[in-house]
């Protein structure tokens, strides 16, 4: 049974994604539970997008930048009704439908197949570009990583964008402030970031990345020009031993911490609007 | 070659609104012609080539034909992973086109030596690769598109390469195309250094050896069986291009011959494995990387000799 409201379906989320990595064995579980609100309201909320029309000519496209939190984004899809729930249960499995970088090969709701972090802003801008030269109305919305934001090919894109006006498009970037071996400022710092996006011609809007009707605000308004909503979040965001910590980008939770991670999980329920 | 490429392209794109010329900021004058007639179908995205690529890729996922054109190493190795993810993982119809390609560009230097294209192209899953040796190749080859789905590469030479073909081949089955006959040694080339090949089998000639010479622009998908029969009753098959030998053309034959297993000789003639920290000609830094026509000549001989 699907998910009844944007809440719901991310916390439902959260809860499939540690099970998903734990049984798996797999890692990025940080950033999975730090996108998975964005995901929520986008696929839940935003987006003129929904199941039984995965193939409909004018629907909006999303697309997963950030590949590797693949195991929250198919808990998103798999929770709205994208799929069955089961395929959640076989996740990294020889020869399933699920694995551990978003594909969007034979996975209804994956627009584009990512992993290699910098692909879908250009791709993005490539879809925009036909759109508005065929005169249709989707959107597209590009959600990156904050870190891959170093990857030099989203600037590429995100000037070529603004050179062209791209209102159709917007950019949400997961701002959890961590990469895989220490915070993105200690590495190669993206501060001010704001400014940069700004500097680079778009409407740059920042809001709390968890905060689902700030996230519908900021990503479903309209916009003249390419659009970045700089969401703020927290990396591993719900389970306390895994928030803001380096190691959960990587680390595979065992039984009993995902037992630990699914009861603070389960304990924000009462608070869940349905 | 290359006006022969933008005239062709530019008919194409005329009878048909999914084509989109998408280029990186390369094509000074070769473009204004296209740009004339359908500025809606064309789009610089400026020195951006992973951006040229993305976009392309995500033009084709909504049903354009996207043709991504730039010089040299540019539109391959600078963009290699978008390739790779972007166009053929997902099988997309991107046509990616590089000008200039082999030696053509020798005085601007080793960045521009465009000599492993080919072995990174024919690597790809999906790629299909071409590389067309005159004008009415390359034309050939621009016809195949519309009825060849998913990602291609098309290799120019530069412009102004002397026509070999009298009539413009059929390349539908992938065939080699049969510039002379002969009933030694079967030469077979990819792309312009074909003038070479021509040079060489003149000299041959009058050293009694026959040399029967064809161009192979289709190199992947590679019909071997087209190939073998093509050598049929000579002693066997002299590969030549302006490529390195590793994962080339003539690679791509031995390959495939030794996949089915059949035993045909093959002499396969490239340039170096070397950085050429040299300038010049297409002729001088052939001869400096291993492909002077003399040498040509002589070890297609020893080949026909003493295989």
């Amino acid at each position: 049974m699907p998910s009844t409201s944007s809440s719901e379906l991310a916390l439902d989320a959260r809860i499939s994604a540690v099970r998903m990595v734990s049984g798996a064995g797999a890692s990025h579980i940080g950033s999975a539970l730090s996108v998975i609100d964005i995901a929520s309201v986008l696929y839940g909320r935003v987006a003129n997008v929904a199941p039984d029309r995965v193939s409909d000519p004018d629907r909006d496209i999303i697309l997963i930048s950030k590949g590797h939190s693949a195991s929250g984004i198919y808990a998103v899809l798999g929770n709205a009704g994208y799929f069955p729930l089961e395929w959640l249960d076989r996740y990294c499995v020889d020869g399933a439908p699920l694995g551990g970088h978003v594909t969007a090969h034979g996975i209804p709701g994956v627009e584009f197949s990512t992993g290699a972090l910098g692909h879908a802003l250009p791709y993005g801008a490539g879809i925009a570009i036909a759109s508005k030269r065929d005169g249709n109305a989707r959107r597209v919305f590009v959600v990156l990583s904050d870190g891959e934001c170093q990857e030099g090919s989203n600037w590429e894109a995100a000037m070529l964008a603004a050179q062209h006006r791209l209102g159709n498009l917007t950019a949400i970037i997961d701002r959890n402030r961590l990469q895989i071996l220490a915070a993105t400022e200690e590495i190669s710092s993206l501060e001010p970031f704001a400014d940069k996006w700004t500097a680079f011609g778009w409407d740059v809007v920042e809001v709390d990345g968890h905060d689902h009707d700030a996230l519908e605000a900021a990503i479903g308004g309209e916009h003249d020009r390419p659009r970045v909503v700089i969401a703020n979040t927290t990396k591993g965001k719900g389970v306390d031993f895994m928030e803001n910590s380096v190691p959960w980008h990587t680390n595979t939770p065992n039984a009993e911490q995902a037992a630990d991670a699914i009861a603070q999980l389960e304990a924000l329920r009462e608070g869940v609007t349905r | 070659m290359r006006d022969a490429f933008m005239a062709a392209l530019t008919e194409q794109a005329q009878q048909d609104s999914r084509v989109n010329l998408i280029i990186a900021d390369i094509g000074f004058k070769v473009v204004d012609d296209f740009v004339a007639k359908m500025p809606d179908q064309f789009l610089n995205v400026g020195i951006a080539e992973q951006t040229m690529i993305g976009v392309a890729a995500g033009m084709a996922s909504l049903g354009k034909r996207p043709i991504a054109y730039s010089l040299g190493n540019f539109p391959t190795i600078r963009c290699l992973e978008q390739i790779r993810n972007d166009l053929c993982y997902h099988d997309l119809d991107v046509t990616v086109v590089s000008v200039g390609a082999g030696l053509a560009y020798g005085t601007l230097g080793y960045t521009h030596h465009t000599v492993e294209d080919i072995a990174l192209m024919r690597a790809l899953p999906n790629m299909k690769v071409y590389s067309p040796a005159d004008a009415l190749e390359c034309r050939a080859v621009v016809e195949l598109l519309p009825t060849t789905p998913g990602p291609k590469y098309i290799r120019l030479g530069k412009n102004k390469e002397p026509r070999i073909h009298e009539v413009q081949p059929d390349l539908s089955t992938g065939a080699p195309v049969l510039v002379r006959d002969g009933s030694d040694v079967t030469l077979i080339v990819v792309g312009p250094i074909v003038t070479q090949a021509i040079e060489a089998a003149d000299a041959l000639a009058k050293q009694g050896v026959s040399v029967r010479l064809l161009t192979c622009p289709v190199i992947k998908p590679l019909n071997i069986t087209a190939i073998r029969e093509a050598a049929a009753g000579t002693v066997g098959i002299v590969t030549l291009e302006e490529h390195t030998l590793m994962g080339g053309f003539g690679s791509a034959v031995l390959e495939a011959l030794a996949v089915n297993g059949w035993r045909i000789p093959v002499l396969p003639l490239a340039l170096n494995d070397a950085a050429a920290a040299t300038v010049g000609s297409q002729e001088y830094l052939r001869e400096h990387n291993g492909l002077s026509t003399e040498s040509v000549i002589a070890r297609i001989a020893d080949f026909t000799a003493f295989v």
